[in-house]
């Protein structure tokens, strides 16, 4: 299977990547690690007219203290987060879960951008920088701004990223080395999650957040509000599925997702209560 | 872009991908394609001593970067330590996963050199083999690393 035809360009720098966005508007579409992109391309689900290739923005490729946040560049793969030891000692749970995503090969290609962007609800960096409370910095032709990642999932495939800007960085809080649990349930040892919970625990705030539960990546704040008020584990976590609209496919039907979301939250709390 | 030491330079279409470029610019057929679908690992190749999924990755995105591909391992008589050992502990049987098993191998083994039991599953969790059920693959990749270490050891 091969990709239809495309003419490719490739950026030196973010401000080149923005300059060739705006050149070639809605054909253009940007190419990071290729992950997702190139198995679309290939299936022909995704057709652009051109590539705009900014894997090689170097640039954009770092984990760095930023005082009371961590930046990661938006070019930064899988791979670089899981062997962090600035996450591994600042947040934890992002390198933890980065080394959970795919396998080997997929991790030395793959970007942490590229999972964002691309606005997948099956994907498990944006559930984890969800439940973070993260922010994402964009850069389109009128400059950068920040966006909240509450205000950053639309929908299937769709974010608040316009077409002409790039995502250039991810902020994380300091969340410390440990506090959190991730109960993904998959069939295959490569694949995506079926269902997936995350729990994050910082002082007294606990953030629940959750994967492929419909079309975006989810907060549970039924489950956050119930654990506020004192509620156990296990009652708290009977309150995962309420709201969500997981869809139904080949592994599960939406019963079974939403009897899963409420097994594997119920699990986290428990992992990071223990 | 080097393959296996040599330079390679070719104009191709920006679709083409590198499994393509490798087998059908390049010649060099042991890498296979067994998915197409980012799946299976048949075609892992090594780009800049990472391993990749060649049929999920295009020619010019490894534009002035080193591949080594299965032909690159050992240009002599002498087996390479990780092809030895698969030899040894009979860690394959059609062959087919073999080509892209080893190259993710030797990957691995570079920025893990004593892995556990548990990480060598881990490890090689981006490639299916259909015949042997993993347990000879996984004994030939610990008898390598013992291998590898009792050498620079
Ligand atoms: C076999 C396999 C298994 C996988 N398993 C998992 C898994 O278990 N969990 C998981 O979470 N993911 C999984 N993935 C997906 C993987 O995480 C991808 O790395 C990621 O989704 C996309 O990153 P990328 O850099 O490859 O992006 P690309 O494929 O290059 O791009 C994806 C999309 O994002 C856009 N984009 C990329 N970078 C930017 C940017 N900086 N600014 C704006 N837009 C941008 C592109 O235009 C494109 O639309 C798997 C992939 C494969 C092939
Ligand atoms: S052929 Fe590339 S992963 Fe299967
Ligand atoms: S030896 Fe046949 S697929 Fe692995």
């Amino acid at each position: 299977m091969i990709p239809a035809g495309f003419d490719y360009v490739r950026a030196g720098s973010s401000e080149e990547a923005v300059a060739l966005l705006a050149e070639y508007g809605d054909d253009a579409k940007l190419l990071a690690g290729g992950m997702s992109l190139l198995p679309l391309m290939k299936l022909r689900l995704a057709v652009p007219a051109v590539l705009v290739d900014v894997g090689r923005v170097e640039d954009l490729s770092y984990v760095r203290d930023g005082g009371d946040h961590v930046a990661i560049g938006a070019l930064t793969c899988h791979r670089d987060l899981e062997t962090s030891e600035l996450l591994a000692a600042e947040c934890g749970v992002l390198r933890s879960v980065a080394a959970e995503v795919g396998d080997n090969q997929v991790r030395h290609r793959g970007t942490i951008g590229g999972s964002v962007a691309h606005g997948d609800p099956a994907s498990d960096l944006p559930a984890v920088l969800l439940a973070l409370d993260a922010t994402f910095v964009a850069q389109g032709p009128a400059g950068s701004r920040d966006i909240a990642s509450d205000a950053f999932f639309e929908g299937f495939l769709e974010t608040a990223l316009a077409p002409d800007e790039l995502l250039t960085e991810i902020r994380v809080p300091k969340t410390g080395a440990g506090g959190f649990a991730y109960e993904k349930f998959n069939r295959r040892a490569q694949d995506w999650a079926i269902v997936g919970a995350l729990v994050t625990r910082v002082g007294d705030a606990t953030n629940v957040a959750l994967v492929n539960m419909g079309t975006t990546p989810l907060r549970a704040r039924g489950v956050e509000a119930a654990l506020v008020s004192g509620a156990t584990a296990s009652d708290a976590a009977a309150l995962a599925a309420d709201g969500t609209e997981p869809s139904g496919d080949l592994n599960a039907s939406p019963e079974y997702r939403e009897h899963l979301a409420r097994v594997l939250v119920r699990r986290a709390i428990e992992a990071v209560s223990g | 872009m080097s393959v296996n030491g040599g330079a390679q330079d070719h104009d191709v279409e920006p679709r083409t991908l590198l499994v393509q470029y490798l087998r059908e610019n390049c010649g060099l057929t042991g890498t296979k394609v067994g998915c197409d679908t980012s799946s299976c690992g048949a075609c892992t190749v090594l780009a800049d001593g990472e391993s990749v999924k060649s049929c999920t990755m295009l020619a010019v995105q490894a534009d002035g970067a080193a591949i080594t591909t299965i032909e690159g391992l050992a240009p002599g008589a002498e087996l390479h330590p990780v092809q030895q050992a698969f030899h040894e502990h009979h860690g394959l049987q059609c062959g087919y996963c073999t080509a892209g098993m080893v190259m993710a191998v030797v990957g691995f083994l570079d920025e893990n050199p004593n892995p556990t039991e548990r990480e060598v599953r881990l490890g090689i969790e981006g490639n299916l083999c259909r015949c042997t059920g993993y347990q000879n693959i996984v004994d030939a990749v610990l008898a390598a690393a013992a291998a590898k270490s009792g050498v620079s050891s």
